[in-house]
């Protein structure tokens, strides 16, 4: 598979195999890493809004390969101040880098992008709507912890309105015959649109509040956070912070194998006394964001196949 | 007395219900040269007025709404004098009139009757509803992908948002 200056902009533009073809290349390239792969080439690192962890992790992924990054973490030390179309700004940036990374607070935003450069660019997280880097190493961590995808019974615990990191998970996931369990209060449920996606994928799903009433079927919890940014009211917010919490009585009642994610930052959604459980697999995933982001920056520029 | 006025009164009355005829034809007037677009969902008729800019036509336009139809159950006809509809201007009143018929008039009579079809993809007619979409903060054109012809529903190609008919603003 050739992805030689492919756009990585949304979840839904890759095929099960070219997901699987990704992880599989992630897997051999975590067994023999080669930190010289990027050796020569530039990314560009356009963060609109402040990203801690995935700026970091991009920066890492690059480094680590032998590259070299270039690029601004605020909208405030870009052109864009001086009023300059993010148009404008990618045809000027795509002269000194061999592909771009971007982050920026409007929906859409990384797919005007990739239309303006002649170089490949990677979606750091457009708003509410993709963040597709994200979805991969969240897959490979879940292929790696449970040594499988298929039919897997995987609980989402949250805000699962809001969350991008869901959204695009359970799109991807769709591929391989799961079944879902969208654990959240009705306000803050799967919005409509995929749960249609799934009926239309013949995916089983169930719907409940309460997260202990389907625990013991599950191999994975996603758990994410009630995103306080994305709440337009803030007393919606504050009526649902701090409603679901992953503590040690909640482990009576699941699978001992029960892999325990979650994108992070975490706030209190999971207690600390977790993390040194076998259930814990947050840290690992967050670890994993690096080789996905190396191999992927290699395969869109083209060193990898 | 009272008796013969009651008898005065119910004559009356026959004699009204023999004299008027529920009209069935319908009063909008005939065009020699232009275009008449039917079977419009009664919704939408101001909808293709905006998407023909109707407004700003100086030639004759009769609109007609919520007329009786055997397939719609209600409908609207728009008769639009001196003007022939492009082939982008069909297809955007596609989006909000799937079932639509295009007749080409000709010296009062029909030359041409088109039935719009939804396209595919649509490019540049409708807004996207999403306020944090780029579209609605560069100066880019809109795309959306059809996902479902009746009811309409389209995808945003920027920020992948679904939308109905009812989210629906022409561009």
């Amino acid at each position: 598979m050739d992805f030689k200056n492919r756009d990585i902009i949304s979840i839904s533009d890759f095929t099960k195999e070219e997901l699987l073809h990704i992880l599989k290349v992630v897997a051999s390239f975590e067994r023999k890493p080669d930190f010289n792969i990027l050796k020569g080439k530039i990314l560009a690192s356009l963060f609109f809004e402040p990203s801690t962890r995935t700026r970091l992790s991009f920066n890492s992924a690059m480094e680590k390969s032998g590259g070299k990054v270039i690029g601004f973490s605020s909208a405030s030390s870009s052109s864009v101040e001086k009023g300059e179309s993010l148009w404008d700004t990618i045809k000027m940036i795509e002269q000194y880098a061999d592909a771009i990374v971007i982050r920026h607070p409007l929906e859409g935003s990384a797919r005007l992008a990739a239309e303006a450069a002649k170089i490949p660019v990677v979606n750091g997280g457009d708003g509410a709507n993709q963040h597709p880097t994200q979805t991969l190493l969240d897959l490979y961590t879940i292929q790696k912890t449970k040594e499988r995808l298929e039919n897997l019974h995987i609980g989402f615990v949250g805000d699962l309105k809001y969350g991008r990191t869901v959204h695009s998970l359970v799109i991807a996931l769709a591929h391989f015959n799961p079944t879902f369990y969208f654990i959240a209060p009705d306000e803050l449920q799967m919005p409509e649109s995929y749960l249609d996606f799934l009926f239309q994928k013949k995916v089983k799903y169930l719907k409940t509040s309460d997260v202990k009433r389907f625990s013991k079927e599950l191999d994975v919890l996603y758990v994410t956070r009630i995103q306080k940014e994305r709440f337009p009211d803030p007393i919606e917010y504050e009526k649902f912070k701090g409603i679901y919490r992953i503590d040690n009585e909640f482990l009576h009642y699941v699978k001992k194998d029960l892999k325990i994610m979650h994108p992070l930052p975490r706030i209190d959604e999971i207690s600390k006394c977790i993390d040194k459980t076998e259930h814990a697999a947050y840290f690992q995933q967050a670890a994993n964001g690096i080789p996905v982001r190396q191999v992927l920056l290699a395969l869109i520029m083209g060193k990898l196949n | 007395m009272p008796k013969r006025k009651k008898e005065k009164i119910k004559a009356k009355k026959v004699d009204i219900s023999q004299k008027v005829e529920p009209k069935k034809q319908l009063s909008i007037s005939a065009i020699q040269e232009g275009t008449v677009i039917d079977h419009i969902p009664t919704d939408a008729t101001f909808k293709v007025v905006e998407i023909l800019q109707l407004q700003k036509h100086h030639g004759v336009v009769s609109i007609a709404t919520n007329l009786e139809s055997k397939s719609m159950g209600k409908k609207a006809i728009i008769k639009v004098g001196g003007k022939s509809l492009t082939e982008s201007e069909v297809s955007k009143i596609a989006i909000v009139a799937p079932d639509a018929t295009v007749n080409i008039i000709k010296n009062f009579a029909v030359k041409e009757k088109i039935k719009v079809t939804t396209p595919d993809v649509v490019d540049n007619v409708v807004k996207c509803s999403n306020p944090r979409c780029i579209t609605n903060h560069e100066k880019i054109a809109t795309r959306f992908y059809v996902m479902k012809k009746d009811p309409l529903k389209i995808k945003c190609h920027y920020c992948e948002r679904s939308m109905g008919k009812n989210d629906l603003e022409i561009i």
